[in-house]
């Protein structure tokens, strides 16, 4: 019984730990998406491929609700696709001040 | 007799050294380590591992190609890097980093020149393969895509944001230029055939694939497939398309779809459609065996964690499979009995036999994306 009450412990204590962690950081799944699925366009240093520079000092023109807006709905008539039936709009906003605070590792 | 022994000894032991230095590279191959800038040397009748190449700079969608005697590689990393390592040493024995914003590349048929595409400054610059001194830059004004090497010392390119190709001769030492214009919206990748007769560049920018037959004295545009997605909606594209030199299977070439799950079917000498196979997500490389009797097709994400495979006398899918998160690369061996996956987040190579679909081995590698075989060394367009 106390070995059950000490893995329900440490679990919710791994748990609580885990969101911690997310609260402070953009959450490892988002970087790698960004990293490797945005890169797969933009460079995996983000500093543009077929698609543009996205590194900080390219999205000073950006604020945040519009560089959100520009990940979930994309750019008509570019190869810029629409994220949303992907990305939740918290996500994206999350990705959206990860790009233009860049990586702080 | 004391000498007698001594000459025994040095006999042996060069005989010895003389073994430990022949290499023998035919069915070596390098596996690119995306992330950390390596290059895995293997081989692929052990299916092992046998060294790893370090210090290569930004290798995100590295790609490379062999010189005729498979014994060096050129690498051509994201960052403008071009690397020459040599597999016999296995070490890199030289490297220039030639732009800040690099493409891929190709070798001439003989061997002799390496060309590079650049996004930025957009064009393509020439080498000479042996010391890697430029020999020659053609700015485009371009992201240049679909660099590929054509038979008789020539080089084909297309200019992404002005939808023209360029055959580049360096027969002489000043290249000439032929520029076809009116290849399409957005050309995003190209291929040439393995007979080095046709160039095909898929396009972004409208539905359909323009050709040209390099065999003409004046290339023209072909359109293939105009307009193949017509009256149906465009899904996000979350990863172009590859086009490889894999295309021809049986007497029909194979083709990933843009904005659509599907790969199309095209007659080898009209270019006609001659159909389409649904499949699981968007296509990113369809690759034909060697023999052209199966079509293998990965996904772009979030669906990259699965394979089909196609069929090609009936054009419909045989086998399903999920090697792992993030299937990025797929490279047959030259006969086609095996087939090596690089599964990028789980960080492995995977092989297995095409005829059973079942696992015959695994390789550590740290995000693996490209895999290339010597053999390619033999063939146009590779």
């Amino acid at each position: 019984m106390l070995k059950t009450l000490l893995t329900i412990a440490f679990c919710l204590l791994a748990i609580t730990s885990l969101a911690l962690a997310e609260e402070q950081g953009t959450p490892a799944a988002l970087v790698n998406l960004v990293r490797q699925d945005c890169g797969s366009c933009h460079g995996m240093t983000l500093k543009g491929g077929l698609g543009p520079d996205i590194r900080p000092d390219a999205l000073g023109h950006y604020d945040i609700d519009t560089l959100s807006t520009v990940v979930l709905d994309g750019i008509p008539k570019t190869a810029m696709p629409p994220w949303r039936p992907i990305l939740s709009e918290a996500d994206a906003r999350k990705i959206a001040e990860y790009l233009l605070k860049g990586d702080t590792k | 007799m004391k000498w007698l022994y001594g000459a025994v000894l040095a006999a042996m032991l060069t005989g010895t050294a003389q073994a430990q230095s022949v290499v023998a590279t035919g069915d070596l191959g390098l596996v690119v380590e995306r992330g950390s800038g390596s290059l895995l040397l293997v081989d692929q009748s052990d299916r092992a591992s046998l060294t790893r190449i370090k210090g290569l700079g930004d290798l995100s969608h590295a790609s490379l190609v062999y010189s005729p005697d498979e014994r060096f590689a050129y690498v051509f990393g994201r960052d403008g890097g071009l690397t020459k390592v040599d597999l016999v040493e296995k070490r890199i024995a030289k490297r220039v980093l030639q732009s800040g914003n690099a493409i891929g590349g190709a070798i001439s048929d003989d061997g002799s020149l390496v060309a590079v595409s650049n996004y930025e400054p957009g064009g393509v610059r020439i080498f000479d393969a042996e010391t890697l001194e430029m020999v020659a830059d053609i700015p485009t004004g371009s992201k240049t895509i679909g660099l590929v090497d054509a038979p008789g010392k020539r080089f084909v390119f297309t200019l992404w944001d002005a939808g023209e190709t360029w055959i580049a001769d360096l027969n002489t030492e000043e290249p000439k230029i032929t520029r076809i214009t009116g290849m399409g919206n957005n050309p995003y990748d190209a291929l040439i055939t393995g007979d080095g007769r046709l160039y095909i560049t898929g396009l972004f920018g409208e539905d359909g694939l323009t050709a040209l037959d390099l065999w003409q004295e004046d290339p023209e545009p072909i359109r293939v497939l105009p307009g193949y997605g017509r009256g149906k909606a465009e899904l996000p594209v979350y990863k172009m398309p590859h086009l490889e030199g894999w295309a021809r299977a049986g007497q029909e070439f194979v083709l990933p779809a843009v904005g659509h799950h599907e790969v199309l079917w095209v007659d080898g000498d009209t270019l006609a459609e001659t159909g389409r196979t649904r499949t699981h997500g968007q296509p990113v490389f369809a690759m034909a065996r060697p023999d052209g009797r199966q079509v293998w097709v990965n996904f772009a994400h979030p669906l990259n964690n699965t394979i089909q495979v196609i069929d090609t006398v009936t054009k419909q899918v045989v086998h399903e499979f999920k090697p792992g998160p993030a299937v990025l690369h797929m490279e047959f061996t030259p006969r086609g009995n095996e087939v090596w996956i690089s599964v990028r987040d789980a960080g492995k190579v995977m092989i297995y036999d095409t005829r059973t679909f079942e696992k015959t081995g695994e390789i550590d590698a740290e995000s693996p994306s490209g895999i290339f075989f010597t053999a390619r060394a033999h063939r146009t367009g590779l």
